[in-house]
C-alpha cells in the first residue's frame, strides 16, 4: 500500500520521517522530547521545519475523523490545537500494516495542567484552570460540539494575564452536531468533566504533586457551577418591564464582561407592550481580543487583551487625547509603549513567556514597585527591574510538551 | 437490574424530514445482552443515545424497569455508558482507580471497598488491587477500566462501538471478555455495533435497524435461519446470503435449466421472487441440474473453500454467487459448476416489499 499524507501544510520534511517504523521505535535523536507516562495511544513529539509536531498513532478512520473535526472547530474559531495532517497506508519493513498517524502542531507557550499545578505557588491555580475549562466547554457546546471526554489532560492551558485560556487537544471522542446540543448531551459532558477532573486531581495528590488541602471534590464541582453561570449569561431569556429598557444594555455589558460579543439578540414584546423579552441568539467569544486586534493588530488571549486595552485607555487619559481618533492613539501606544517594553526582553529570555503575558507581568510588577516606593514608577523603570530580577527565574514555557511525573516538566529540544 | 422498553420511541432531528429512529419498539429482558446493529445511518447509535438521555425523544417513551425515563437527565437514569477511553491514573492504586467515581458520588469508604473487591473478583484482579496501573499488562488495564463501570452497579450498561479502536486480534479477545463478563454480572446491556459478526457472537438477541426502522429483533440463530426480510437476509451472515431474482414457473421457481419446487400458496401469485441461499447451503450437483456458476475465484480455508463466481451470461458487475465447498474437492478457476440448494434451506422474499414469503 502506498503512503498517503493528507496535510494543509506543504512541509516536504514530513516525507523524511521514518513512517515504516512503529512510532514506539522511532530513534531518539529524531524526537523533540522523550515521552513519559501511560497513554492510550503512542504519542511522540518531533521537530519539523522549526515547529514541534505531536504525532499520535491511531486507527486510520479515527485519525481522519479527528483531523476533520479539529479543522472544522478551528474554522469555527474555537480554541483547539492545529491539525497538521494524517498519514495513512503505513507499512512496516516486514510488510505488516501499521496504524495511521495524526499530526498536530504543538501550541507554543501552552502548558499541561500538571505543569501548571505542580509549579504554582498560588492556591487558586486549580480553580483558575477549571474556570478556563468551563469557558472552553461553553464555547464548544455553543457551536454544537459534544466532547465526550472532557478532562484537564485533554486540554492545554495558556497564560492569560493572571487567568488561563484553555485549548482542546484531543477530539477523538467528540462529535460536531449540525443542530444545537440537547440538554442531556451538555449534562453528560459536564458529568464526565466532573468525574475526570476529580480523578486527575486525586491522582496528582496520590503522587504528592499537589497540596493535600486542595479538595478534588470541591474543585471538580466548580466546573458545573462556572459552566452554569456562563451558560446562563450567554443563553438565558430575560423578561422585564418596558420602562426598564436599560436592562438590555446591562445584559450586553454582562456578556462583554464575560468576554463575548452579541452577534444577534432576539427582542420580543408581549401583546400589550408592557414587557420585553430578550435572548441572545448568536454570541462570539473574544470581545476584547477582537477590539485589540482591530486597533493594534496584536493577536493575544482575551484577558491579556483586556489588560492591554486598559493600559491603552490609561495612556489615552494620561496624554489627554480622549477626543482623538482611537486608532491613532492605539498606534502611538503600540509604538511608544507596548513594543519598546516587550522588546526590552533579551532574546535568551523570550522563551519564558509570550510578549503579551510579559507586558501584563510588567504592569503587575510596576504596581508592586509603586506600592513599595509609595510613588508612581515609570513602566520603563519597571521593565528593567522585571527583566533583571524576575524573568530570569521563570521557567521556559515555549515548548513544554509534557510532564514527567518524576521530574517536571518535559521540554522540546531547541 | 432492570428491563428496558422502547415504546414507539421516535427521534427526528431538527430540520430533518424523516425520523432518525422511527417508532422503535423493543422489550429488553432483565439481564439480557441486546445488540443494536445496522449500517451507518441506520439509527442504531441514536437509539442507544435516546436510552442514555443524550438524544431527545420526540414521541413515544423509554422505560427502565417500570420507570419512565423519557424526560430524565443521563445521570438520573442510572445507566453507565461503558466507554473504552478510560484513562488510568498512574499514581493511584488499582483499587482507587476502580473506586474513585464512587467517592465522588458520596459512597462511604467501607461500601466502596466492598464493591471494588467484588468487581475485582469477577475481573480476576484481586491480587493487583494495591498495585499501580504501570505494573499491569494491557489486558489487565482494560479490565480495570471495565471495573470502574461495574462498581457503580448501574441498572443498564450501554456500549457504543467499544471495540472500534482496537486492532483485530485484541478486538476478538475483548469481545469474548465483554460477553462472558456480562453473563456473569447479569446486568442488562445494550450494545451498538456496525459489525454483524460482533452482533451475532455477542448478543442474546440482535436488533437489526435500517433507515431508523427496526427490521427484526431475534436471537442470532433465528435471525440467521429465518430472516424476516431481504435486508436482514443480506446483512446477517458472512459471506452474505446469495440473493437472486428468479422467475416463477409452474410448480416453483426457475433455477438454471430446472425448476426448484415451491408450494403455490407460498408464492402468492407473484411472477418473480427473490430467492436466497446461504453459501454453505449450496451443494455441487453432479447431474448438471441447478444453477450454473462460472468460477472466478476460489478462496481456500483448509477444511473448506469459498467459490466466487457468476451465472454465465450475467453482467460482470453483478454480485458474485458464493458457495462453500469441501476443501478437498475444489473446482478450478474458469470451470462451470452447477449448484443446488441443500434440502429446504431456501429463503423467499417478495420482490417489491422484500418481506419473507412462506414460513
Amino acid at each position: 500500500m502506498a503512503l498517503d499524507i493528507t496535510t494543509g501544510r506543504p512541509w516536504p520534511a514530513l516525507l523524511d520521517l521514518p513512517w515504516s517504523l512503529p512510532l514506539e521505535e522511532w530513534p531518539e535523536d529524531l524526537l523533540a522530547a522523550l515521552p513519559r507516562g501511560i497513554s492510550r495511544h503512542v504519542v511522540r513529539f518531533v521537530r519539523i521545519e522549526g515547529r514541534v509536531i505531536a504525532i499520535k498513532e491511531i486507527k486510520a478512520d479515527l485519525a481522519r475523523r479527528e483531523y476533520e473535526m479539529l479543522r472544522a472547530l478551528r474554522r469555527l474559531n474555537e480554541p483547539t490545537v492545529e491539525a497538521v495532517g494524517v498519514v495513512t497506508g503505513r507499512v512496516a519493513r516486514d510488510g505488516r500494516p501499521l496504524d495511521a498517524c495524526l499530526l498536530t502542531r504543538h501550541l507554543q507557550f501552552s502548558l499541561p495542567y500538571r505543569a501548571m499545578l505542580s509549579q504554582s505557588l498560588r492556591k487558586d491555580t486549580a480553580d483558575r484552570l477549571i474556570d478556563a475549562l468551563a469557558v472552553l466547554l461553553v464555547r464548544l457546546h455553543l457551536v454544537g460540539f459534544f466532547w465526550g471526554d472532557v478532562s484537564l489532560s485533554n486540554t492545554l492551558f495558556k497564560r492569560n494575564a493572571g487567568e488561563f485560556a484553555a485549548y482542546l487537544v484531543d477530539a477523538e471522542t467528540g462529535e460536531l452536531h449540525q443542530s444545537s446540543l440537547s440538554r442531556g448531551q451538555r449534562l453528560h459532558d459536564l458529568d464526565i468533566a466532573r468525574v475526570n477532573i476529580a480523578g486527575e486531581l486525586m491522582d496528582l495528590q496520590a503522587g504528592g504533586f499537589v497540596d493535600l488541602d486542595i479538595d478534588p471534590l470541591v474543585v471538580s464541582e466548580r466546573i458545573i457551577s462556572r459552566y452554569d453561570e456562563l451558560w446562563d449569561v450567554l443563553t438565558a431569556t430575560e423578561k422585564f418591564e418596558y420602562g426598564n429598557r436599560w436592562q438590555v444594555d446591562e445584559r450586553i455589558r454582562k456578556l462583554n464582561d464575560a468576554g463575548f460579543d452579541v452577534g444577534e439578540l432576539d427582542i420580543t414584546t408581549d401583546i400589550d407592550g408592557t414587557s420585553i423579552q430578550i435572548q441572545p441568539k448568536i454570541v462570539d467569544a473574544g470581545h476584547h481580543c477582537r477590539r485589540l486586534l482591530r486597533l493594534t493588530g496584536l493577536d493575544v488571549e482575551d484577558n491579556q487583551a483586556r489588560r492591554l486595552l486598559n493600559d491603552l485607555d490609561s495612556f489615552r487619559a494620561a496624554t489627554d487625547r480622549q477626543n482623538e481618533d482611537e486608532e491613532l492613539v492605539a498606534h502611538d501606544w503600540l509604538n511608544r509603549i507596548y513594543e519598546p517594553i516587550t522588546r526590552t526582553v533579551p532574546r535568551e529570555l523570550r522563551g519564558k513567556l509570550e510578549p503579551a503575558e510579559i507586558f501584563h507581568e510588567v504592569l503587575e510588577h510596576r504596581w508592586y514597585m509603586s506600592e513599595q516606593a509609595k510613588k508612581d514608577i515609570a513602566i520603563e523603570e519597571a521593565v528593567k527591574d522585571y527583566v533583571k530580577n524576575v524573568l530570569p527565574h521563570k521557567p521556559d514555557e515555549r515548548s513544554v510538551v509534557g510532564v514527567d511525573t518524576e521530574e517536571l516538566p518535559v521540554r522540546a529540544k531547541e | 437490574m432492570a428491563t428496558v422498553t422502547y415504546d414507539e420511541a421516535t427521534r427526528v432531528y431538527p430540520g430533518a424530514t424523516t425520523p432518525s429512529v422511527d417508532k422503535l419498539n423493543i422489550d429488553i429482558q432483565d439481564g439480557e445482552f441486546l445488540v443494536l446493529v445496522g449500517p451507518s445511518g441506520s439509527g442504531k447509535s441514536t437509539a442507544l443515545r435516546m436510552l442514555a438521555g443524550l438524544e431527545e425523544v420526540n414521541s413515544g417513551r423509554i422505560l427502565i424497569g417500570d420507570r419512565d425515563v423519557t424526560r430524565l437527565s443521563p445521570k438520573e437514569r442510572d445507566v453507565a455508558m461503558v466507554f473504552q477511553n478510560y484513562a488510568l491514573y498512574p499514581h493511584m492504586t488499582v483499587a482507587d482507580n476502580m473506586g474513585f467515581a464512587l467517592k465522588i458520588a458520596g459512597v462511604d469508604k467501607g461500601e466502596i471497598r466492598k464493591r471494588v473487591e467484588e468487581a475485582a473478583k469477577i475481573l480476576d484482579l484481586e491480587p493487583y488491587l494495591d498495585r499501580k496501573p504501570k505494573q499491569l499488562s494491557g489486558g489487565q488495564r482494560q479490565r480495570v477500566a471495565m471495573g470502574r463501570a461495574i462498581v457503580r452497579s448501574p441498572q443498564v450498561f450501554l456500549m457504543d462501538e467499544p471495540l472500534s479502536n482496537l486492532d483485530a486480534k485484541l478486538r476478538v479477545q475483548t469481545r469474548t471478555q465483554i460477553a462472558s463478563l456480562q453473563r456473569r454480572l447479569g446486568v442488562t446491556t445494550v450494545y451498538v455495533t456496525h459489525d454483524q459478526v460482533e452482533a451475532m457472537t455477542m448478543g442474546d438477541r440482535v436488533a437489526v435497524l435500517k433507515d431508523g426502522v427496526l427490521q427484526q429483533c431475534d436471537t442470532p440463530r433465528r435471525m440467521y435461519d429465518h430472516p424476516d426480510n431481504v435486508f436482514v437476509a443480506g446483512f446477517i451472515g458472512s459471506p452474505a446470503m446469495n440473493l437472486m431474482k428468479l422467475p416463477v414457473t409452474d410448480g416453483g421457481v426457475q433455477l438454471g435449466n430446472g425448476t426448484y419446487p415451491i408450494e403455490r400458496g407460498v408464492l402468492n401469485g407473484a411472477r418473480e421472487v427473490t430467492f436466497g441461499v446461504r453459501p454453505e447451503d449450496m451443494t455441487p450437483a453432479t447431474d448438471g441440474s441447478g444453477l450454473p456458476v462460472e468460477v472466478d475465484v476460489v478462496e481456500e480455508l483448509g477444511a473448506d473453500a469459498y467459490v466466487y463466481g457468476r451465472v454465465p451470461g450475467s453482467e460482470a458487475t453483478a454480485t458474485p454467487i458464493v458457495a462453500r465447498v469441501d476443501g478437498r474437492q475444489v473446482p478450478q478457476k474458469g470451470e462451470t459448476v452447477h449448484f443446488v440448494p441443500k434440502g429446504d434451506h431456501v429463503h423467499l422474499f417478495d420482490v417489491e416489499s422484500g418481506a419473507r414469503l412462506g414460513g
